[in-house]
């Protein structure tokens, strides 16, 4: 039940100079698939992947230019339908056909998890990287709450979980293929029953834990023709008692420490559960320039004694032109929860600055954290050809660790904010109370004053005057 | 101004100050009385309105049918907490998981600065359940929080019983927008104050308290809940929380909609709302209930463990539900409805409460009196010291020039005299003797108990009022030195520009408490401006006892003023956590309002000492 992620969009910038190489005709091919997982907690999780690759005349050249490599969040915008719809549509066979007519927005977002994303990049075609294809990797995944949708029962089938159910597969699709997790959790008896029994099965490690899945290929004509659409049905046998799922190795969590509206700190708690080994972290975190870091408040600590980061770099913020940027190399202990802190000091902003509703509080993005963990089971690498696609989303590296990439939540803080309900007001009042006092004041304390007698006597007095003017004396 | 450019003018002015000053303090304090008084008479007394859009607009419709729910779930949780004797942590964290919460526990400490009155602990450990409803596809970049703080004794287990349905019911909703955090603390504050800190990740009071496992954002809003029985008559509301902080008056606002909405009596200091304005009768039940409030919120204690949440800018109120010998009653459904609809519309909340008032009376639920209008009253009080420092600082500059020019008719003299500067420099010992002995006052009594209870064969509680005694004791005997040095100049003018300082600075202490906290500045100076006007001595030997006592007075009001202080600022933090203590423990909350009073009563019965003999 973890937080959706924001939109985080990232934007690889490889392109090379243009290259004429045509060595084989254009070969498009597209691969499907959803990944079903019951959850023993009566939840569900499904992730659709959909694999577009096609031949392309864009040349890529030599190495990365990190030059031209972007990183940019959102973190306010959350998924929406709107979000959706353009994404459908990058899908060859749309909604028409296939797996995608499970993608009904009205049930994909009355799940309590969403997630969404698109991958572009380029694929070596040959050995010497002579010619690339394109691959467009969408994935999406959602998880179905037994408490919302599924009214507190714990089985579930396709079409109670979308309202539709699986009828044909993309004629465009090379492969199309629906895998359910029947991984026993008890290890005396089978938990789970699926309907129809699968035909097939697929076993692989994958986040370092041995899986089973059951495969249902729309391709296999017995599959669909027996009675014409497909719908898959999950039966939980023994009820799963209600108990704390399984603590994943590394998960992190992050908060705003501190009240009051001029300081707070920053607060990532990384969390490696794994009972006897240790594993690096790279955690990378932008933070936005109203945010004043300061750096040598930077502390780590694990399990009560500091904790000193391999690598660091810090880009320092520019005032409205670029965030902070923050990265870090941090080798977790073994069975341990490290606190990595800064301090900050919230900006006054200019009134124009403001967003619409500034009370709301700004946000600021998710850490990105970036780990290979020990896996418990040792995998043989395998073809990332052969296998499925839900294989290459967490990638084994060397058998024994596994990559993974975890967001932080994003967090709300509030910054100092007038009230924007009267400002005219105060303006007035302002200037209309300064006009008045300052001037007399002003002139209250910097002059003296004397008495002027007044002019008594008339004519006698002033022909008094001109005589003592003559003689040098003062006047009267 | 040209009044004031004018030397003529000025001096008829000053004359007409100096001879109409006594009538004029003596109006203005009735004045100040009186426009307290009449805050409760409708032209100064306002309808309360919503000014929240998000929530004034749209209409919610309550759903929730768990009585019998919350009653099965009030009676299990009662009997096993009969059974275990404290809090029955692994009974909460799986009933909170059954109803498909994310749950968490905290455990915590604290030694107590006095012994608990009915246990006699000082060490107190408790465990906290919290359950945290995660908004579907949100980031848990917000959050609510309902929580119910448990004492001791056996009370409040049908708010556990109704946090529990409610929890039930609002899981299976799809429309949450923010998380929703139900919380279960306890030992009343100090649970809710060892929750509050872990959250926030600070220490303000030197509890003792594991980190919590899970968190949720920013809180936004909160509501606490009290409920002794399954029927109640009525539900109060209570506001004011720790140094008199007030929630946005949008939340009561809230709440009061959901009254009417739901036909529930709805109580404030637990009286009815007057029905009718026109008459005498309702403003001066107004009266009542504002003077109530005037009480509580001067004491500074949190009136509900909401008082706690408002440190760190989360707005909420406690409610209360009265079980009396009247005829209607309401089930959990009712209250149950009335918090659901709450929820709902914070929910819509899209700022955190900021559109209304954040500093206000309330003569009723649907009444309020907004700053603008009191403060008025708490500155023709101000006044007074201001008027007498006027009429001292001119018969100090009127016996400077007959000084000068003894016999001669008063001609144009220099702003500041001379020997006014001597005068004022002999003044700075006594007035840093005075703010030590503020410090003393301040620091002492919770350090020194520890010493004192060593050594002495007094309790915890008596050592601090034995200390404060003290410290007044050695206050009066403190500064002779000074007194001569003082003394030693013009037989009246030590003793008049002592005083002059002394009410200036008062002054400006009453004003920063009564922004801060109304209630007390006002009834601060109700006691304190006629004392301070009216002290004066009597012989030349005596002269200086009673200025410096104004001192004293307002070096209490700076040490008070210390509590407003700790609201907002994380600086001030650890200043304050001595006496933040105060608001931890039953047996040290009881002392912190007589510790006022005790200062005070000191400070008057010093007033009556003999004068210590030269």
């Amino acid at each position: 039940m973890a937080a959706a992620m924001p939109l985080a969009l990232l934007v690889l910038l490889l392109l090379g100079r243009k290259g004429w190489c045509l060595a084989e005709p254009p070969r498009d091919s597209l691969r499907e698939e959803l990944v079903i997982t019951p959850l023993p907690s009566g939840d569900v999780a499904a992730t659709f992947q959909f694999r577009t690759r096609w031949d392309s005349e864009l040349q890529r050249e030599g190495d990365t230019d990190h030059y031209f490599l972007r990183y940019a969040v959102l973190p306010r915008e959350v998924v929406c339908t709107e979000n959706l719809t353009p994404w459908k549509k990058l899908l060859p066979c749309s909604s028409k056909a296939g797996l995608s007519v499970l993608l009904k927005a009205d049930r994909l977002f009355h799940t309590s998890y969403h997630s969404q994303a698109v991958h572009i990049r380029p694929v070596c075609r040959n050995a010497r990287c002579t010619s690339i294809s394109w691959e467009l990797r969408q994935t999406l995944s959602v998880v179905f709450d037994a408490f919302i949708t599924g009214q507190g029962k714990k089985d579930w089938s396709l079409f109670r979980m979308f309202s539709r159910t699986l009828t044909e597969p993309c004629p465009l699709a090379s492969e199309s293929r629906v895998y359910v997790d029947i991984t026993n959790y008890n290890q005396d008896n089978e938990t789970l029953e699926v309907n129809p029994p699968p035909t097939t099965t697929y076993q692989d490690v994958i986040l370092g834990t041995r899986k089973i899945y059951a495969i249902y290929d729309l391709f296999d004509t017995a599959m669909i023709n027996n009675s014409r659409n497909l719908n898959i049905q999950l039966k939980w046998k023994r009820p799963p008692e209600n108990e704390a799922p399984p603590v994943p190795f590394l998960h992190a969590q992050r908060y705003v420490s501190g009240y009051g509206l001029q300081k707070g700190e920053l607060s990532t708690l990384l969390y490696n559960t794994h009972p006897y080994r240790a594993f690096p972290v790279l955690l990378l975190d932008t933070v936005p320039w109203y945010l004043r870091l300061y750096v040598h408040t930077l502390t780590i600590t694990s399990k009560g004694k500091e904790n000193k980061p391999s690598y660091i770099h810090y880009q320092p913020a520019q005032d409205r032109l670029q965030p902070h940027l923050l990265e870090m190399l941090i080798q977790l202990p073994a069975n341990s929860v490290t606190k990595v802190s800064i301090q900050f000091e919230r900006a006054l902003l200019k009134w124009t600055e403001y967003t619409p509703d500034p009370n709301h509080g700004f946000y600021v993005s998710p850490s990105v954290l970036s780990a290979l963990v020990p896996s418990v089971v040792a995998a043989k690498p395998v073809d990332w050809e052969e296998s499925p696609l839900f294989n290459s989303l967490f990638p084994v590296s060397d058998g024994s660790n596994y990559f993974v990439r975890l967001y932080t939540e994003p967090l709300l803080v509030n910054l100092p904010t007038p009230d924007f309900s009267m400002p005219y007001n105060v303006i007035c009042l302002t200037c209309t109370v300064v006009a008045v006092c300052y001037g007399s004041f002003y002139n209250l304390l910097t002059r003296t004053f004397h008495i002027e007698e007044p002019r008594t006597g008339g004519l006698a007095k002033r022909l008094a005057n001109l005589i003592r003017r003559a003689r040098g004396v003062p006047p009267l | 101004m040209g009044l004031l450019s004018d030397p003529v003018r000025r001096r008829a002015l000053a004359r007409l100050v100096l001879r109409l000053n006594a009538p004029l303090c003596v109006l203005s304090y009735v004045a100040g009385i009186a426009w307290f008084l009449a805050l409760v008479f409708p032209p100064l007394t306002q309808r309360t309105y919503m000014s929240e859009n998000a929530m004034g607009s749209t209409m919610v419709e309550e759903q929730f049918a768990g009585g019998d729910r919350a009653r099965a779930f009030a009676r299990d949780f009662a009997a096993h907490r009969k059974k275990s004797g404290a809090l029955p942590v692994a009974w909460l964290e799986r009933t909170m998981r059954s109803v498909g919460l994310e749950v968490y526990t905290q455990s915590f400490s604290r030694k107590l600065p006095f012994p608990d009155e009915t246990h006699e602990r000082y060490m107190v450990s408790g465990t906290n359940v919290y359950g945290i409803l995660r908004a579907p596809r949100a980031a848990s970049t917000e959050s609510l929080v309902l929580t119910v703080p448990c004492g001791s004794d056996s009370t409040n287990s049908q708010a556990v019983g109704l946090l529990l349905a409610l929890a039930a019911h609002f899981r299976g909703q799809i429309y949450w927008a923010k998380d929703i955090i139900f919380l279960v603390t306890e030992h009343d504050l100090l649970g809710t104050e060892a929750w509050l800190e872990a959250y926030h990740d600070v220490n303000v009071t030197g509890m003792q308290s594991s980190p919590l496992q899970g968190r949720a954002g920013a809180i936004q809003a909160a509501v606490a809940l009290e409920l002794s029985s399954d029927v109640v008559t009525s539900l109060d509301v209570a506001v004011e929380g720790l140094n008199g902080q007030l929630p946005n008056l949008d939340l009561l606002n809230l709440f009061q909609t959901f009254c009417q909405k739901g036909g529930l009596l709805c109580t404030l200091q637990g009286k009815l709302q007057p029905q009718d304005w026109t008459s005498l009768d309702g403003p001066l039940q107004g009266l009542q209930t504002l003077l109530l409030m005037v009480l509580r919120q001067a004491s500074g204690r949190p009136h509900g463990s909401h008082g706690l949440f408002l440190r760190y800018r989360v707005e909420a109120l406690t409610l209360r539900g009265i079980n009396s010998f009247r005829q209607y009653k309401y089930d959990l459904v009712a209250v149950g409805k009335a918090l659901e609809g709450m929820f709902r519309k914070l929910n819509h909340l899209l700022e955190r409460l900021h559109q209304s008032f954040f500093l206000y009376l309330l003569p009723a639920l649907s009444r309020f009196v907004s700053i603008g209008l009191y403060m008025p009253a708490a500155g023709f009080l101000l006044l007074v010291l201001g008027l007498k420092a006027l009429e001292l600082w001119m018969q100090l500059h009127e016996a400077e020039v007959g000084l000068e020019e003894p016999g001669g008719a008063p001609g144009p003299s220099v702003p500041l005299p001379p020997s006014q500067g001597v005068g004022l420099a002999s003044l700075v010992a006594p007035l840093l003797i005075s703010q030590a002995m503020g410090l003393a006052l301040y620091v002492l009594p919770v350090l020194g108990q520890h010493v004192a209870t060593q050594h002495f064969p007094v309790a915890e509680a008596e050592a601090v009022v034995l200390t404060l005694l003290a410290i007044y004791a050695a206050g009066l005997a403190l500064p002779h030195n000074t007194h001569r040095v003082v003394s030693t100049q013009a037989p009246d003018r030590g003793w008049m520009a002592l005083k002059l300082v002394a009410l200036i600075y008062l002054a400006l202490q009453l004003g920063c408490i009564a922004l801060t906290n109304f209630s007390l500045g006002f009834l601060l100076a109700t006691t304190m401006v006629p004392a301070a006007a009216l002290a004066k001595p009597h012989g030349p030997r005596v002269s200086l006892l009673l200025p410096r006592l104004e001192c004293n007075g307002a070096i209490l009001a700076h040490c008070n003023l210390h509590l407003p202080g700790s609201s907002n600022s994380p600086a001030s933090a650890s200043q304050v956590a001595g006496i933040t203590v105060s608001f931890l423990s039953p047996g040290w909350s009881a002392m912190a309002p007589s510790l006022l009073t005790t200062s005070l009563a000191s400070w008057v019965q010093a007033l009556l000492l003999p004068q210590p003999p030269e």
